[in-house]
């Protein structure tokens, strides 16, 4: 009896353990080029939320990021120098770079990724980022 | 045998309560959908694996890629706030973006600093020849270019010459081409956006174009 209780409560936990679908917005990107490595969550960049307040020609023409999941190589250093992200979240536009969880909010050790792409869904496993993280 | 019903019951019962558990963590601020497929019996549910739609825009702290245990994720915006009046597509976001700025509801920047900066609109449309019995594609660029700057494709996604972009629907699905931002960020390639870009109906006496091998087979 005392057996088959506690098989019954292992096969719960099981089931609560199963990895459950990721559920996020499309177009969501997580970033993780030099995140992990430094002991922070990865960046989750919502493209839904700047969409909504900046044309894709503002940061994909104006400031430079290429059209590539973690192909540029965004560091603390440039943002604080104004570039990339820095453009903005530099407490004039947006929040600046002491609000860290507010980018860095991502689960810790996935993958550079978009999520919901084409690509994510056709090839498995999440492709990861060409370009390593230079040390 | 009691003992065997006794394990069956606490094994149901714990799947029950697993799956309970699951859906209330997550069903709380999200939208149910009704879809055709919601109406069918569970008989015809023959693939448990792809991913059902019966859950969107969840809340960050819901979505699995943000960490719940981060402080910050609960301060960001739900996806469902923002989008609230925005006309509705089947697919991506489920806001049709275009149709959006279109008809006003959103007025994003296209200069970082000067708000009053209109984009550089061109209305032309490219129509792409399909040598399949799929609709000829029609390429609008007045919706790309109020988003977009010409530098973001021409000339290095799209070639500034005749029949020197070779496209086809793989080359898209991996990221070459239109692939470039759709299916990734602007609308996504599934069933149901086909029609948007292969929009241009043949000719109704159309045939499939006979290939090179077999104009000429000598024994034709």
């Amino acid at each position: 009896m005392f057996k088959s209780a506690m098989i019954g409560l292992l096969s719960m936990f099981a089931v609560l353990m199963l990895p459950q679908a990721a559920q996020a917005e499309y177009a969501d990107v997580v970033i993780n080029n030099y995140a992990d490595a430094a002991g922070m969550r990865p960046v989750v960049f919502p493209h839904w939320y700047h969409r909504i307040r900046f044309r894709c020609k503002v940061c994909h023409a104006d400031l430079g990021f290429k059209f590539k999941a973690g192909g540029n190589k965004i560091t603390m250093a440039n943002i604080i120098d104004g570039k990339f992200c820095g453009a903005c979240h530099n407490g004039e536009i947006s929040w600046s770079v002491e609000n860290c969880g507010m980018c860095h909010s991502g689960v810790p050790g996935m993958p550079t990724q978009i999520h919901g792409s084409t690509v994510q869904r056709l090839v498995a496993p999440t492709y990861k980022s060409l370009d390593k993280p230079a040390k | 045998m009691k003992i065997k019903h006794f394990f069956l019951s606490v094994l149901a019962m714990t799947v029950l309560l697993a799956v309970g558990f699951n859906a209330q963590a997550a069903q709380a601020p999200l939208k149910e959908v009704k879809s055709a497929k919601g109406n069918v019996s569970g008989a015809n549910v023959f693939n448990r694996l792809l991913k059902k739609d019966t859950q969107r825009n969840a809340a960050p702290a819901e979505d699995g890629i943000h960490d719940p245990a981060n402080d910050g994720t609960h301060v960001l915006q739900p996806p469902l706030i923002a989008y609230d009046g925005l006309p509705t597509s089947e697919f991506g976001n489920y806001v049709d973006w275009v149709k959006s700025l279109d008809d006003g509801l959103l007025k994003p920047r296209y200069d970082l600093f000067d708000p009053t900066v209109e984009p550089l609109v061109m209305d032309l449309d490219i129509v792409r020849e399909v040598k399949a019995s799929m609709p000829d594609v029609v390429f609008p660029h007045k919706p790309h270019t109020q988003w977009l700057h010409c530098s973001n494709c021409h000339p290095k996604i799209f070639i500034p010459q005749r029949k020197a972009n070779v496209m086809s629907m793989s080359a898209i699905l991996l990221g070459q081409k239109c692939g470039v931002c759709h299916g990734k960020v602007s609308f996504p390639v599934t069933t149901a956006s086909c029609t948007k870009c292969h929009s241009k109906p043949k000719a109704a006496d159309w045939k499939p174009p006979k290939s090179e091998a077999s104009l000429q087979n000598p024994w034709r």
